[in-house]
């Protein structure tokens, strides 16, 4: 059933690519047809999922290459647990809201399309694979869309963003794979259940290097301030569905390589080092926060509000408690939703006004009522606000980590004070005041793919705040042997 | 051993010869142009054929001309590879060799430049390898020199002044290995390094300096790779693609035969030594290759740089080889196929934008896509995999060489790994510019244009090549371990 959720978006990406000529126009139905039947699957798989058994579930599995004995062997293997199978489940849902507000894409539609869904693809192969060099394979693999998708159909300075994107991705994750090599060779193995059942205590080299060769690709993809410069010039200059996958599931394989590889595999060196990690984290929380304070472009305040909330993620993992670690996965779910919309609802504002200067717009509340409300309401669970998913997330996080860190978690804390600044401020100044007769003709929000794009995701963030349990039982289920691991050496 | 048996091993390099007598023959007598290409054609098929009849013959391992030759599976290895990729570039050469007076000339120098490699690949013996590697050498200096232009000249006599001080050197260290060992047989050499004393080290490291510098600069290993980039850019562009892939592997084939059979592998008490100075050498060249090519605005230039950063990768297998990796011969073979594949495809690429615009300059390939969708199409592929991106060959194979490196559990391996990892985000900058110019930039003139039927053919089946061992590559490392396990057994 995995193998087919990784295959679906393929096959649409290489019948939306040969669709004939005249019939481009359709290329959006391809993509929608097939990145619905991958979220039917995701769903199945997550309502399927067993909470309480133990270990990987819908395990496939056969012998990629074969080099036996010289200890080259790469599996193909993949399986979900609790804490991949929500990141599944997001990615399903958002491959069909990029798709959805791709809607009026005009420009060589076809290409477009069969990109995103290769993304899809690159993307669940991230979140699936078992194997490091299989998931080394799929975290390289993604980057050729990404850079396609945002150097084509992006705006402003599209190829230099594109190229920073991809040049800061790739340094980082070249000494991610020589710590993979590393680890396979110490340990005989590259499969992730075999070496997490048996940390590698010692290598031929420092495991400290190790840790942080690896650690650092995804603290760069989380990301974290001082590497974080990439995500705002990708995010501002990226279409709006690009925004939407890159805020909402690329910046999760950083934290989902952090709880997956970097804690479970070297527990002994993440307890090490947590403290530096919890610093990190506190200091992206605040940074990223303070500078989106000062940001005058929406999509790049957007942008720096995730440098900030990411930070969360990152102070969840370095508790390295039950609580804590389930707190950072939440983060992501909800990251992944609440920032989601936000980009959404940014799309639909720029398609409208054609500017995204925080500075021109005013009073758009009395112009496109439906669209201000849903920005709110994203703006809010942003912020935290109880009942919203993004409430569940940060008061697991900061329950974890205040014992663990109390100055980091306090700096953070901190941090949803600035948060709530930024977003009603901006609100403030885009939705109220007087409205400007420049604004008078704007439409609001009448096509049924917007519609459905935010009706989905605001019913997504509801759910999970009003009743969290629909995901904090896969999530703890998952989190529960990753957190005895790093528990173990403490 | 009878006659005939001698025969049907030297078979390939024989036909080899012998065809390019007859094309030589054909061309004089005949008083309108013969039919020179078809001829080259048919003496390669001939020759392919052999050696497929060589391999099949399940125990092929024998010795010819008295023990100077020794044919196993890793001489027919590298007789494929080689043949192989000679085919590549006759077929793409046609228009060309037609367009110069001494077409035919070409050919047959080019099939006897092959035919010693073939030869080279099999030398069991220090004077076998010396004549071997002469003949194919000095057949190299005239075809660079074959366009009569300026550059053309200068690059053949650069190539030759640089090419007989390499051989001199060589040759220096060939006689302090017979000076020492008493025999020119490479197991003679083998016996004598089993039992030699502590006091033959100095002696022993200064022959592998010389002889290293020697095969050094038919591998383009920095320091020994000025020549490069200037040969490179003013040979005739078949030349160039000729000299990259098939010279470069018979530098190794022959490297790791004298390393193995002869210096007795990773066994002997200086291994350590020669492994160590390998290692730096493939770091030089990686550091020198890398930070060459992101300057360079000529394609073959860049492709020139290019190449040799691409001969420090593989060096780093062979040094993993010189400490007893089980791989690491197999690993530099594949990794060999693979480059073979990949950069033909891109020196063909080349050739056919020179021949149908008459420009080698980057920036004329500006909005290729627009302009030959193939070329364009498999140009890029093969970029993708110089730099090592999924699903791409190059990926598997930078891994694959890596991870002999890794297993050797050297820390100073590590070090050069970490080295060649950070040499790959630097490529990533220079190959994936020219990927962005192909696909992003606006033409300055978007008439279309198709390269010749044969030349389509080529790049076809270096793409296809490029992707099946990326996606499936197990074929070729079972060749590649098979024919690495008989080096060993003597």
């Amino acid at each position: 059933m995995l193998t087919t959720f990784l295959l679906i978006p393929l096959a649409g990406a290489l019948m939306a690519a040969f669709l004939p000529a005249e019939r481009e126009r359709d290329a959006k139905w391809v993509a929608l047809f097939f990145t619905s039947v991958a979220f039917a699957i995701s769903v199945v798989v997550f309502v399927l999922f067993d909470t309480t058994a133990e270990g990987y579930q819908f395990v496939e599995s056969f012998e990629w290459i074969k080099a036996g004995d010289a200890g080259f062997s790469i599996q193909y293997i993949v399986g979900v647990d609790g804490l991949s199978a929500p990141m599944v489940l997001l990615l399903g849902l958002l491959s069909v809201i990029a798709v959805l507000v791709s809607w009026n894409i005009d420009v060589k539609p076809k290409q477009y399309f069969a990109w995103l869904l290769f993304l899809e693809t690159a993307v669940a192969g991230v979140f699936l694979s078992l194997d490091l060099v299989q998931f080394f394979l799929f975290w390289e693999l993604e980057l050729l869309p990404m850079f396609l998708l945002i150097s084509q159909w992006g705006s402003g300075r599209k190829v230099y963003s594109a190229t920073k994107f991809l040049i800061y991705t790739l340094a980082g994750s070249a000494f991610m794979l020589l710590g993979f090599l590393v680890l396979g060779f110490t340990a005989g193995t590259f499969n992730m259940a075999e070496l997490a059942a048996n940390p590698v205590a010692d290598a031929f080299i420092p495991m400290g290097i190790v840790f942080w060769a690896i650690t650092l690709a995804f603290l760069v993809k989380l990301p974290v301030v001082p590497f974080h410069t990439w995500l705002p010039d990708a995010h501002t200059d990226a279409p709006t569905a690009v925004s939407v996958m890159l805020a909402g599931v690329l910046l999760k394989m950083g934290g989902y390589g952090l709880l997956r590889i970097s804690l479970s595999l070297m527990p002994e060196q993440a307890q090490e080092f947590k403290v530096i990690l919890a610093a990190i984290a506190g200091f992206s929380v605040v940074w990223g926060a303070v500078i989106t304070l000062r940001q005058t472009d929406l999509k790049r305040l957007v942008a720096y509000s995730s440098v900030s909330h990411m930070g969360y993620v990152l102070l969840g993992a370095a508790a390295m408690t039950d609580v804590g670690l389930s707190g950072a996965a939440l983060q992501m779910f909800t990251h992944g939703t609440i920032t989601g919309l936000l980009f959404v609802m940014v799309g639909a504002i720029y398609e409208r006004t054609h500017t995204r200067e925080i500075a021109k717009m005013s009073g758009l509340m009395h112009r496109i009522p439906l669209i201000g409300v849903v920005f709110v309401i994203a703006g809010l669970a942003s912020l935290g606000l109880p009942s919203m998913s993004g409430f569940v997330a940060e008061l697991t996080t900061f329950l974890g980590s205040l014992q663990a860190h109390p100055a980091a978690t306090i700096a953070a804390i901190f941090g949803v004070v600035l948060s709530a600044g930024y977003i009603l401020w901006t609100v403030q100044r885009i939705f109220h005041g007087p409205a400007a007769e420049e604004w008078a003709h704007l439409e609001d929000a009448r096509a049924w793919p917007e519609l459905v794009a935010m009706g989905a995701l605001v019913v997504a963030i509801m759910a999970v705040g009003i009743y969290p349990p629909i995901l904090t039982n896969a999530v703890e289920s998952g989190i529960a042997p990753i957190a005895a691991i790093v528990g173990a050496v403490s | 051993m009878s006659l005939a048996e001698e025969l049907h091993y030297i078979g390939p390099a024989l036909v080899l010869y012998v065809g390019a007598g007859i094309v030589l023959v054909a061309d004089l007598a005949s008083e309108r142009r013969a039919p020179r290409w078809g001829l080259t054609l048919a003496v390669l098929v001939v020759a392919l054929g052999w050696t497929f009849a060589l391999a099949m013959d399940g125990d092929a391992r024998g010795e010819a001309l008295s023990g100077a030759v020794r044919v196993d599976q890793f001489s027919i290895f590298f007789a494929f590879l080689l043949v192989g990729a000679t085919l590549a570039v006759a077929l793409s050469a046609r228009a060309w060799a037609d367009s110069i007076e001494q077409g035919a000339e070409f050919y047959a120098l080019m099939l006897t430049s092959v035919a010693s490699m073939v030869l080279l690949a099999q030398a069991n013996d220090l004077v076998a390898i010396f004549v071997a590697l002469e003949t194919t050498s000095i057949s190299q200096f005239i075809m660079a020199g074959l366009a009569r232009t300026d550059r053309s000249a200068e690059a053949g006599l650069k190539y030759l002044l640089t090419g007989a001080i390499a051989a001199a050197v060589l040759l220096y260290g060939f006689a302090f290995l017979f000076g020492l060992a008493g025999t020119t047989s490479l197991p003679g050499i083998a016996e004598y390094l089993a039992t030699a004393p502590e006091s033959a080290r100095l002696p022993l490291l200064l022959a592998f300096v010389f002889i290293i510098g020697g095969f050094g600069y038919k591998m383009a290993l920095a320091p020994f790779h000025a020549w490069v980039p200037d040969v490179y850019q003013g040979s005739p562009t078949v030349v160039a693609s000729f000299l990259s892939v098939a010279s470069k592997a018979a530098g190794f084939a022959v490297a790791l035969r004298l390393f193995y059979t002869g210096l007795g592998g990773g066994d002997t008490f200086v291994a350590e030594d020669w492994a160590m100075f390998v290692a730096v050498l493939a770091g030089l060249s990686m550091v020198f290759g890398n930070t060459g090519a992101i300057l360079q605005t000529n394609a073959k230039r860049l492709l020139g740089y290019s190449s040799i950063a691409q001969a420090g990768n593989v060096a780093v297998g062979f040094a993993a080889v010189a400490v007893g990796s089980t791989i690491g011969p197999s690993g530099v073979m594949f990794f060999l196929g693979t480059y073979a594949a990949t950069n033909l495809g891109a020196f063909i690429a080349v050739h056919a934008v020179s021949e149908r615009l008459g420009t080698e300059e980057i920036a004329d390939y500006a909005g290729m896509v627009k302009r030959s969708p193939l070329l364009a199409g498999v140009l890029s592929l093969c970029l993708l995999s110089l730099t090592g991106i999924p699903p791409t060959a190059g990926f598997i194979a930078k891994v694959y060489v890596f991870n002999s490196a890794i297993q050797t559990g050297h820390d100073w391996l590590v070090i050069l790994v970490a080295v060649a990892v950070a040499n790959t985000a630097i490529s990533a900058f220079y190959y994936l510019r020219w990927v962005r110019t192909i696909w992003l930039d606006e033409p300055a003139d978007a008439t279309r244009f198709a390269p010749s039927g044969a030349v389509q053919g080529v790049l076809f089946a270096s793409a296809a090549g490029v992707l099946f061992l990326g996606f499936w590559p197990s074929p070729l490392i079972n060749a590649a371990r098979t024919a690495a396990e008989t080096l060993s057994i003597l």
